[in-house]
């Protein structure tokens, strides 16, 4: 990927975030997710209906790559039924540690194929994409019983 | 100064994290090495020439602790793994059974962690209250201010002589002499100050004090803490073995061993005894008011210069330490630190281990520069370059 739209995709992402903002509304799943080792910090507000995921905001402090891939990847996952969403975090996953990934389903997200490059990078991508994740495996947790 | 006996010096690198940890000269890894290769014996075991040779290092060591300190006597000073080990055994084994309930102890939010978390521990264990001293607008505690915060059930003044994300100095000597006429007890968190000002617990008169070796120039893993031996008498060991005990029976009888060797249980960190008596020699050979005048130099220096630079935020231009706060404008500390990684200039993002004191600094990260007196102007000038050219940041880190 060319160096220079790498960069201006994270850094409209970092300087113009989607779904930056705490949610009026409490109908929202809300989220913490700090990385103990460096000093990222974002809470997300995760909307599920139906198993669809109508919504997801972020709100806090952190990186450059920490904030952009949080932005990104809400993109990719509103809209998405959970398994969809699950589906498109693990290909995330699996790309950023170097593993077979589908680069369709990331979109955007494939700015960071060469984060590996910074390991100490690695923890501040995948923060939020984590975060979200444990919360959508709680949720089907919690769901299941119903079913 | 002394730059030629840092090998670490010698790989391009700028290191302004100090606070963190202190880069170590070859004498203590020759030091240490000395040891392994011509002299490894247990302490206090046997009654070989070797092993009366470690000893005599070993206890030599405390002695040079105590002599740093101006304690009283060699017996005060006890080996730990560092500040936060010290920092828990004199709040688990002294304080957690001299306290009661309601009984108030005073810090700050911007101590260490480990002058936070063992107080809410034995809070919720025997129901003291921890409070807090407020701080003036440029972070520093004040003689009024702790006036102001001690009442009838005050039983404690815990504080770090200088912090490490602020660096300011406290006043202790002040603070200790107000807190003995009302019968409170005075603890010093000296991890980020031993290796920079003249410390003097008799002076000073300080119940308890605390030091990490691996943040003056020593190896990690061993540090002291320091106690009027009268209190150490009341301490309680937290750990029970070998080399501790006087004797003991099948019954279940024991005695123990003398302070401090009651809290020395197990075989101790002998190479870092070793390392750490290394250290200190070489700090002894400097002389620390000679380190304290040209750090403070450096310091003014680079404040002075930085202040030229309006893209950034000084959160601690008045303190006196080494230790300088900031921000450039719009970018978080982080990634200013992985920007400076790029020229090899080491600097710490973070909230420093003082996690509740953004609230008073109204930011929750910054980068810090912390200073030794190996740095010099030729690093700081490289540093203000760097940063003139931060424009391009995400150019270079992206």
């Amino acid at each position: 990927m060319d160096q220079n739209i790498r960069r201006t995709i994270i850094l409209d992402n970092y300087e113009h975030p989607f779904n930056r903002g705490i949610p009026q509304s409490n109908d929202y799943i809300k989220h913490n997710s700090n990385n103990v080792s460096c000093i990222d910090n974002l809470d997300l507000y995760i909307k599920i209906k139906d198993n669809i995921i109508e919504d997801i905001k972020f709100e806090g402090e952190a990186c450059v790559i920490s904030i952009s891939s949080t932005s990104i990847m809400i993109q990719n996952l509103i809209g998405k039924s959970i398994p969809e969403a699950l589906d498109i975090i693990k290909n995330y996953q699996n790309m950023i540690n170097e593993e077979p990934y589908n680069e369709e389903k990331l979109k955007d997200a494939i700015v960071y194929n060469d984060i590996y490059k910074q390991p100490s990078r690695k923890k501040c991508a995948t923060l939020s994409i984590n975060g979200i994740e444990e919360v959508l495996k709680e949720y089907l947790k919690k769901e299941e019983p119903k079913n | 100064m002394n730059r030629e006996d840092f090998p670490m010096l010698k790989d391009d690198i700028i290191y302004f994290d100090n606070g963190a940890t202190t880069l170590k000269p070859y004498q203590v890894k020759e030091a240490i090495i000395e040891y392994y290769d011509h002299y490894t014996a247990n302490a206090h075991r046997g009654d070989y020439a070797i092993s009366a040779k470690v000893d005599n290092i070993y206890e030599g060591t405390r002695h040079k602790i105590k002599e740093l300190i101006n304690a009283n006597e060699d017996s005060e000073i006890v080996f730990t793994s560092g500040s936060t080990q010290s920092m828990n055994y004199i709040i688990f084994g002294f304080f957690a059974h001299k306290l009661q309930k309601d009984d108030e102890v005073l810090i700050t939010v911007s101590e260490h962690a480990s002058n936070i978390l063992p107080w809410f521990v034995i809070a919720k264990q025997i129901g003291i209250k921890v409070k807090y001293i407020e701080l003036d607008e440029n972070y520093n505690v004040t003689i009024e201010n702790v006036k102001k915060a001690i009442t009838p059930k005050t039983k404690v003044i815990s504080l770090a002589h200088i912090t490490n994300v602020i660096g300011d100095i406290r006043p202790i000597k002040e603070i200790s002499e107000l807190a003995h006429q009302k019968n409170i007890y005075m603890v010093v968190d000296a991890a980020q100050s031993i290796a920079h000002k003249k410390i003097d617990v008799t002076d000073w008169n300080i119940d308890f004090l605390v030091a990490s070796a691996h943040k003056m120039y020593g190896p990690t893993g061993i540090g002291f803490l320091y106690g009027k031996f009268n209190l150490l008498e009341e301490t309680i060991p937290q750990n029970y073995g070998g080399g501790m005990n006087a004797m003991f029976t099948k019954e279940g009888y024991y005695e123990l061993r003398e302070v401090p060797t009651r809290f020395e249980a197990g075989t101790p960190n002998i190479e870092g005894v070793i390392g750490f008596n290394a250290a200190i020699e070489y700090i002894n050979n400097i002389g620390i008011s000679k380190i304290e005048k040209y750090e403070h130099e450096l310091k003014t220096y680079l404040v002075e210069e930085l202040k030229k630079l309006d893209f950034v935020e000084i959160y601690n231009p008045n303190t006196i330490g080494t230790t300088v706060a900031f921000n450039l404008k719009g970018v978080f500390a982080q990634d200013t630190a992985i920007y400076l990684d790029k020229y090899h200039i080491c600097v710490r993002a973070g909230s420093h281990c003082a996690k509740i004191l953004s609230d008073a600094l109204k930011i929750n990260n910054t980068c810090r520069i912390s200073l030794s007196f190996y740095n010099n102007k030729e690093e700081i000038d490289l540093l203000i370059n760097v940063l003139k050219n931060s424009k391009n940041i995400w150019k270079e880190i992206l």
